[in-house]
């Protein structure tokens, strides 16, 4: 089987065509482009993710490869200020080579940072992650995944031994007799994968949501939940008591496959269905009735999304939903089972290799001295010059420009003066940098802060890697040649790598950098040693764990065991807590973030394409029409949002969709629109990710 | 030397003030002191106990033991010597205290009847894990039980015992079941809905007095008739359990009498739970005795010295299968106009009722807020109006929401009728931003068939969801037009 390549080519010419994946989301769409000398067309393509499906920016996606604010040449700020100016290559790199330098020698290795993305390739992120580790030898590497993805990773970290966002293939949710989806609102963040509840639904199978709001995904289910944001941890705690007490549990599995469930069973004893819908405002039938339907059906999966994750307490908040998973034995068992739907593009292989300020390739632990001697082995450097772990990116980029925090900061692939929590005080923390470099394609609100900016390629010109929401490893096919002028970021770390006399060279080749990968990665969690392009091509892609090129690969995991010391499950009692910030007097309504359908993460490519700025043109804020009528707002009318760290400003969308105590906004806006100007920015003590998801605003006409 | 606190009471808020003390750590020695012989357990899971569904590991709750926490089970305290600073315990042990907090509980009430001194075998107060263990041991074998007391417990208990396939009749000396918490409409719809679950109810009748032998058990009424059955469950309300408090010497009214910071009139003596009264109310539910082991935490590990007890309103809340029953505030008086006159604006009254279906609601509002409701059966709104009643929110300008409705949700857009009926702007693919215009207009220039309208939109190419709706305009326009639909 092939995954529909259709690539034209003979020799010296270039392709005309190529079976490629949609640079957004995580899910990944197969799609094919073609270059007809005109214009580039996108056609989907049938893959097992997206059954030929794509969405709206999926269709318009590469309309940005000649769009006229295309970033083509280096811009560079003079050091007395002013604005950006076009700039030579050696000049810019030159630039960023004499900065990096004074910095360090002035402060310190640690004095410089790197921040990552998860939309990068599995090879960029590798290559990210040696640069900061061997070039840089700073310990100072983070990326925006830490606000994605870090809670339910951790939470599965500590229960499976292993985090995969789905341990089995996307196809699986068709197959569920029940499916909880929590704090995920995939028809309008991935509409294709409704394909897959749709097969579900044509089943007989249920479908219950999760969500303070009535979302697209809401309407669709047998049964939605509306708990207040922030109280989803007590909501699964509480069904998993009724699972208790209506015996329910599945003994045997628990017995036999896990450990520590009787603390979890004391602790959810003092989570009675009452209670808790006084907590939630879920009512107690509601709990019943989703304990009954997760319990009582031959297969169930448990989904999270960032609804649940986004919390100061999200990683407890997951457990409590893996708890109830492992409690009625659902993780390896044919067609059911526990997962995460993973945001970004390469959100997965992006945490894996070597991003994460407390990670090595192959998802090892950078102070574990095994994993340190292993790949400094495959890098060529010594082990005891690697640097420890550094800090989760909330906390990296707070400390920038601070007394004994990093002074200069290299972003590739993000965006964070948007969505950064409490992000006028990110973008004045970039402000005061000594140096920020930001590589990008477009002049994004954080690039148009940096001393350097570095042009670079976009998806349809480059070849890679990614591994999407099922830890399936796919190709990323170059389409064309970049425009003259634009390199790739490979090019451009291997560049400063010479420049700043790195011990190894930085291999710019892709292949090459997967090559080297795949060494890095044998024996690790994530181990891609028996992946290899052409394997992946052969096949719909290849599920890692895949550690031997004869061997099988993994698309299902934890059939047998889990990959913990003794090979069983973790249970971990969790409780609830407030949010970091509760509603009051003088901010008396819950503020809650997200996305439409029609932009990606912060808005940086989605709001150039001009259908899709038709079709989402600007922020707003939602609100009930009974909260409406209070304040005075009618449709339209712009609105304040106002926290105690700053506010937006947007017209008011009236929604009886939405809870009368919640109002709700979309985070891909900048400027006065940017909702993250007035999220919270406490933190996940485990994961480090922001409470994007709740804190307390008043609301008023603007 | 580091600070001794001892509890009395190894119940739930005993236990809970425990888990609370050592969570916020620090150096000191707590001792708890519990005089039934097993480890903490969930007193709102004994009716799930009761019934079968679990066993009684099931009920424990999280315990603290070991880390400086010194659990003693099946040790009373006899005595608080309050000038030594030490409690006296049945096993002659002194256990001396720089804080001591009384978490005593409360103990089943058991009605002045001859015939219940000593307590028959067959008899039993539904209270306690061992008073669980002997009503399930008494059940086995049983075909039929009565209870006497139609308050919330005893309707636990009755409903338990049905499940379990006994015969059970209810006798309650009030006119109508739960009458601390139900209007008289709504008694009468509890008690149809529980006669539909095989659970018979005798009202306004006082019983007189129990004789009870090997054979069965006899409960005599006041109006002449007797009811025989092989087990008798006592639900007669409880009493808070106030004797040491007493002998010691503190203010004891119903409960032993404590401040904001749940200090009783010995500064170096709190009470909490069932056994406490504070401002006058006892409260006998385990939400308010948690909190106060809270606010006691806070105070005495410094984490908030100033930390107070403030009550949140109470909501009785009864839920078996067949059974949903939520009751709050000020619902069970006469005319609200006339009960609820004072301040503010008027008093609306809402009510609904199908007895046939064993649904009933009522909610009365002042002033934009809830000030009481009573829900009966399954209403989808109830988790609404148990967060408006505690939190004093404002309730919705449509006030039917409340009674009838699911929550605040909207029903998802019906789709029109027909595509006639359905304006051009709107938005058939969400998933590609398509409206019907556009499909209209696509239609008009040449496209027929699905596929087609699908290759020239992107309609239908998303999530896949929208693919009847195209169809259905598709059809709609070749009917219309059947000439170019041949074309």
């Amino acid at each position: 089987m092939t995954d529909g390549a259709r690539v034209a080519t003979r020799p010296g010419v270039p392709p005309r065509e190529a079976a490629t994946h949609c640079p957004y989301c995580a899910l990944q769409c197969g799609m094919v482009l073609r270059d007809t000398g005109e214009r580039v067309e996108v056609l989907p393509r049938q893959f097992p993710t997206n059954r030929g499906g794509l969405c709206q920016k999926g269709w318009t996606a590469a309309e940005l490869l000649d769009h006229p604010e295309r970033l083509t040449t280096p811009l560079l700020r003079d050091p007395t200020g002013g604005k950006l100016r076009p700039a030579s290559w050696d000049e810019a790199l030159d630039r960023v080579a004499a900065g990096i330098r004074t910095v360090q020698s002035g402060h310190g290795r640690d004095a410089v940072a790197v921040f990552g993305g998860g939309g990068l390739t599995n090879e960029k992120a590798y290559a990210l992650g040696k640069f900061a580790r061997v070039a840089l030898r700073t310990r100072h590497i983070d990326y925006n995944g830490r606000w994605c993805m870090s809670s339910a990773a951790a939470a599965g970290i500590r229960a499976f031994g292993v985090d995969r966002g789905l341990p089995f293939p996307l196809a699986d949710l068709g197959r569920a007799e029940t499916l909880l989806l929590v704090g995920a609102n995939p028809a309008e963040t991935m509409p294709p994968l409704m394909r897959h509840l749709a097969d579900q639904r044509r089943r007989g199978g249920r479908l219950i949501v999760v969500d303070p709001r009535a979302t697209a995904t809401a309407r669709q289910a047998d049964l939605h939940l509306q708990p207040l944001p922030g109280t989803d941890l007590a909501v699964a705690n509480a069904v998993l008591h009724i699972a208790l007490t209506e015996g329910w549990i599945d003994r045997d599995y628990v017995a036999a496959r896990t450990e520590g469930f009787d603390a979890v069973r004391r602790t959810v004893a003092g989570y009675w269905p009452a209670e808790v819908e006084r907590l939630s405002g879920v009512p107690v039938a509601d709990l019943e009735a989703t304990a009954r339907a997760l319990a009582t059906a031959g297969s169930a999966i448990i989904l999270t999304a960032r609804g649940a994750e986004q919390h100061a307490k999200g990683v407890d908040t997951v457990t409590a939903f893996v708890n109830l998973a492992l409690a009625l034995g659902l993780p390896g068992r044919s067609g059911s089972g526990y997962g995460c739907l993973t945001g970004q593009g390469n959100g997965q292989g992006g945490r894996e290799h070597g991003q994460k300020a407390d990670q090595l390739p192959g998802y090892r632990r950078v102070d574990d001295p095994a994993a340190r001697e292993h790949v400094a082995r495959v890098w060529g450097v010594p082990a005891d010059g690697l640097p420890g772990p550094g800090v989760p990116a909330y906390r990296l980029l707070e400390s920038l420009g601070t007394s004994g925090g990093p002074r200069a900061l290299l972003v590739f692939g993000s965006n964070p003066v948007v969505s950064a929590p409490r992000a006028a005080r990110i973008e004045r923390r970039l402000r005061g940098l000594d140096l920020l470099v930001v590589a990008d394609f477009l002049l994004s609100e954080t690039a148009a802060l940096a001393d350097v900016v570095l042009p670079v390629t976009q998806w349809a010109e480059e070849d890679g890697t990614l591994t999407n929401l099922e830890g399936r490893v796919l190709r990323r096919r170059a389409l064309r040649e970049p425009p003259p002028g634009v390199r790739t970021d490979l090019a451009i770390l291997a560049d400063l790598a010479t420049r700043l006399d790195a011990p190894v060279r930085f291999p710019v080749d892709p292949r090459v950098v997967f090559e080297e990968l795949r060494r890095a990665s044998a024996g690790g969690p994530a181990d891609y040693a028996g992946v290899s392009w052409e394997r992946i091509e052969a096949a719909d892609g290849v599920f890692w764990p895949c550690p031997d090129p004869d061997g099988p690969d993994t698309p299902r995991l934890f059939a047998d065991s889990f990959p913990t010391p003794d090979g069983r499950a973790r249970f971990h009692p969790v409780t609830h807590r407030p949010a970091a910030e509760e509603v009051c007097a003088a901010y008396p309504v819950h503020f809650t973030t997200g996305r439409v359908l029609a932009h990606y993460q912060s808005g940086t490519q989605t709001r150039r394409v001009a259908a899709l700025r038709r079709a989402a043109p600007g922020a707003f804020v939602e609100l009930h029409p009974d909260l409406a009528a209070r304040l005075g707002v009618t449709e339209g009318d712009e609105v304040r949002v106002v926290s105690r760290r700053g506010e937006l400003r947007a017209p008011a969308r009236l929604s009886p969709a939405i809870r009368p105590d919640t109002v709700f906004a979309p985070f891909h806006f900048a400027g006065a629109a940017r909702a993250n100007s007035v999220t919270n920015d406490a933190l996940d003590p485990v994961s480090g990710m922001p409470e994007f998801k709740i804190c307390a605003v008043r609301v008023e006409k603007a | 030397m580091s600070e001794r606190v001892v509890i009395v009471g190894y119940g739930m808020a005993g236990s809970r003030l425990a888990a609370e003390l050592h969570a916020r750590g620090g150096d000191r020695k707590v001792t708890v002191l519990g005089a039934e012989p097993h480890r903490a357990y969930n007193r709102i899971m004994l009716s799930a106990l009761l019934v079968g569904k679990i066993d009684e590991p099931d009920v424990e709750l999280a315990e603290v033991a070991g880390q400086g926490v010194d659990v003693r089970t099946g040790v009373a305290v006899t005595a608080i010597d309050r000038a030594a600073r030490e409690v006296r315990t049945d096993d002659g042990d002194r256990i001396s205290y720089d804080h001591l907090v009384l978490a005593t509980g409360s103990r089943a009430l058991l009605p002045p009847l001859p015939g219940l001194d000593p307590l028959p075998d067959r008899v039993v107060a539904f209270r306690t894990l061992d008073d669980c263990r002997r009503i399930v041991a008494a059940a086995r074998g049983a075909r039929s039980a009565l209870v006497l007391g139609g308050g919330l417990l005893g309707l636990e208990a009755a409903r338990g015992l049905a499940t379990r396939g006994l015969d059970v009749t209810v006798v309650h000396q009030a006119g109508h079941l739960m009458e601390r918490q139900l209007d008289p409409t709504a008694g009468a719809v509890l008690a149809g809905t529980l006669a539909g679950l095989g659970v018979r109810t005798r009202l306004a009748v006082p019983a007189t007095a129990v004789a009870a032998d090997a054979d069965g058990v006899r409960l005599d009424l006041a109006d002449g008739g007797c009811l025989a059955a092989d087990l008798l469950v006592l639900s007669c309300g409880v009493r808070p359990d106030t004797a040491l408090a007493a002998a010691a010497g503190l203010t004891v009214e119903h409960g032993v009498v404590v401040d904001d910071r749940m200090r009783t009139s010995d500064r170096r003596i709190s009470a909490i739970g069932d056994c406490a009264q504070h401002d006058g109310r006892l409260t006998g539910l385990v939400a308010p005795a948690w909190a106060q082991a809270r606010v006691v935490a806070q105070v005495l590990t410094g984490e908030d010295p100033l930390a107070r007890y403030r009550p949140r309103p109470v909501v009785t809340r009864l839920k078996a299968a067949g059974i949903d029953l939520a009751a709050m505030g000020d619902a069970t008086g006469g005319d609200p106009a006339v009960s609820g006159s004072g301040n503010g604006g008027p008093a609306e009254e809402l009510t609904f009722a199908d007895p046939a279906r064993g649904t009933y609601a009522r909610l009365r509002i002042r002033d934009e807020r809830l000030t009481g409701a009573i829900l009966l059966g399954d209403n989808p709104a109830v988790g609404m109006v148990v967060q408006l009643f505690d939190r004093g929110a404002p309730v919705p300008a449509d006030r039917r929401s409340l009674l009838l409705g699911r929550a605040f949700g909207t029903a998802p857009a019906a789709p029109a009728a027909s595509p006639a009926l359905m304006p051009d702007a709107a938005t058939v693919c969400q998933c590609n931003d398509v409206s019907k215009g556009a499909l209209v207009s696509c239609w008009r220039s040449g496209a027929r068939t699905v596929d087609e309208l699908a290759t020239a939109t992107r309609a239908g190419t998303g999530c896949g969801g929208c693919r009847d709706a195209v169809a259905g305009i598709v059809d709609w326009l070749a009917e219309a037009d059947p000439v170019a639909a041949m074309r």
